[in-house]
């Protein structure tokens, strides 16, 4: 009895223990990469490095082109992709009436969101830069990002869709309304929120992305218009980042670039993780 | 009237064929990957013959007998997953563990979006910390001339799958009907024996298809990876050696590739697709079952 009593306490005493020190370490870690990548960068900031172009002429770095580049593509990529995903998560919820074509569709928003990055890339090469002629060029790249996040957009939409009541829908279907009067009239304005999180979540996974720009985007820093920009290569932060710290030893940029992302990373949790609460809260009421 | 009812209908007709053709585009999408890796890499197999390919354990592409066998990068992607799995999941799991039946409620609050940043932060960014943190420790630890390696590269791994593992295992747990819970504590179980004993194989399938998900992702990071495992076609026979996974295989000679050697980077990609997809088609049968019970 008291063997076996010590023995529970001895078992008891290492799970709460050992449970407690993961969580630990896992929160710990997190803080170690934010406050290095900060702490680091404050000396390499100088306004100069964020609002410039590089200059081989005066031997300067700057990576205004990177940020805009980034902003461009994130902002192409989510004008092609909410379109697509939200009409997607519109006719599985909605519209479909045949469970053999919804079973289908699901599985491949499946096999999307299970495809690494750098597999994306090599098809957006294949397809966009070589098969439809774009060359390397930012759209090549907003069109790897736009099928990438797919499912992300698709997921949330789901989600926010399920959570808007069937009696609203049975209301205007009521009041004489017909399907597509009633999505656009009452179905989707209450889902705003949902639709918007999954634009927060897909703008943080596209401004993360690498390995898939790597081929599709290019490398050149050049600072244009949207427009231009659009037919020409050019490096996200990400890729800039890659370029600058592995293949020109260029830690101070690297430093700034990475601090730039971890900020941007942090503002896009905050933002999605408010955004979630606020829904939450409306499922509950 | 006759005529706004017509234009009425047609409308309807119009969205309704829309919203189709936008979900079929999905479809579209995944057999445009498929086909276009498959007429890819499929000739460079035929060429090098699958069995030099597969199991060849020399790669060397730009060399006068150029040499194309990719044991080398499974066997290395191989290790480095598990690897990342063995460091990954016990901490994930009891982290995992924590936050769904032991933390206090204002804890949880702080903890879960720390650990979604976790997931937010870009892969380059662990690159390029790995380069500047990891690898020196572990060349002054080991007192190794380069630090950078398959060790490396598993550390790094293993803090990238930690957020997904933490988050479906969460889910797992959570899910496990409460009455387990009373059942075992009513039954003289403490809190810790009734969660350890009761709720986690219970949740058995969802922590599962929580591992094959980090397993996915694993095997899928190439940014990261490349930035901290040296990059040397070597074959792993221990954790110091410099090496290449699939991913970096594809991504180091992507860009200066030609002839035969381009073909053979695709081949590679089409032997990850197929890694993938296996894993993908294991990861869904888990959740299944998961949801089934």
């Amino acid at each position: 009895m008291s063997i076996s009593s010590t023995k529970r306490k001895i078992y008891k005493t290492t799970m709460l223990t050992l449970s407690n020190v993961c969580m630990a370490i896992t929160v710990a870690l997190v803080f170690f990469l934010v406050i290095y990548i900060f702490v680091k960068s404050i000396p390499y900031f100088t306004w100069e490095l964020v609002s410039t172009s590089p200059s081989y002429l005066n031997d300067t770095i700057g990576v205004l082109p990177d940020i805009m580049n980034t902003i461009y593509i994130i902002f192409a990529a989510l004008l092609m992709v909410l379109p697509m995903g939200v009409g997607t998560a519109i006719y599985l919820n909605e519209y479909s009436n045949r469970p053999r074509v919804e079973k289908v569709i699901e599985y491949c928003i499946e096999t999307l969101a299970g495809i690494p990055s750098i597999i994306y890339g090599l098809v957006g090469m294949l397809v966009f830069c070589q098969f439809m002629g774009l060359q390397t060029s930012l759209l090549a790249g907003a069109l790897t990002l736009m099928i990438m996040n797919l499912p992300t957009i698709i997921r949330t939409t789901q989600e926010s869709l399920k959570t808007v009541p069937q009696s609203y829908r049975e209301g205007a279907f009521g009041l004489g309304a017909a399907k597509w009067r009633v999505i656009r009239t009452v179905v989707l304005p209450s889902c705003i929120d949902g639709i918007v999180t999954g634009c927060i979540l897909a703008v943080g996974r596209m401004m993360g992305e690498s390995a898939a720009l790597l081929f599709t985007a290019g490398f050149a820093h050049n600072l244009n218009g949207f427009f231009d920009a659009m037919n020409s290569a050019g490096a996200t932060l990400t890729v800039a980042l890659y370029v600058y710290a592995k293949e020109q030893g260029q830690f101070e940029v690297a430093f700034v670039i990475a601090a730039i992302l971890m900020f941007m990373s942090l503002a896009i949790n905050i933002t999605a993780s408010v955004l979630a609460r606020r829904i939450q809260r409306r499922k509950e009421a | 009237m006759f005529q706004a009812e017509k234009k009425f209908i047609n409308t309807e007709k119009i969205a309704y064929w829309v919203f189709l053709v936008l979900g079929v585009m999905n479809v579209g999408f995944v057999l445009m990957i498929c086909v276009y890796l498959l007429l890819a890499g499929s000739p460079a197999i035929v060429k090098i013959g699958p069995l030099d390919f597969l199991f060849g354990t020399q790669w060397a592409s730009t060399a006068a007998q150029p040499k194309f066998g990719i044991l080398p990068f499974i066997l290395t992607s191989v290790y480095g997953t598990i690897g990342a799995i063995i460091i990954g999941l016990p901490l994930g799991f009891f982290s995992a563990v924590y936050l769904a039946k032991m933390c206090p409620k204002k804890v949880r609050m702080v903890v879960e979006p720390v650990v979604d940043l976790l997931a937010g932060i870009p892969s380059v960014v662990y690159g390029f910390i790995g380069m500047l943190v990891l690898v020196p420790a572990i060349r002054e630890i080991f007192g190794l001339p380069d630090g950078s390696g398959l060790l490396a590269a598993i550390i790094v791994l293993a803090i990238m799958i930690l957020p997904s593992i933490i988050k479906v295992s969460v889910t797992a747990i959570e899910a496990v009907p409460e009455e387990y819970t009373l059942g075992s504590l009513a039954l003289g179980a403490n809190k810790v024996e009734t969660i350890f004993r009761v709720v986690v194989p219970a949740a058995r399938s969802g922590i599962s298809a929580a591992v094959v998900l980090g397993v996915g992702r694993a095997i899928g990071e190439a940014m990261a990876v490349m930035m901290v495992a040296g990059n040397a076609a070597n074959m792993p026979y221990s954790i110091f050696e410099s090496v290449r996974f699939l991913t970096t295989a594809v991504a180091s000679e992507m860009s200066y590739s030609s002839g035969l050697q381009r073909e053979a980077l695709f081949s590679i990609a089409l032997v990850l697709f197929a890694f993938i997809m296996i894993i993908n088609a294991i990861l869904n049968m888990l959740l299944k079952k998961g949801i089934k019970r």
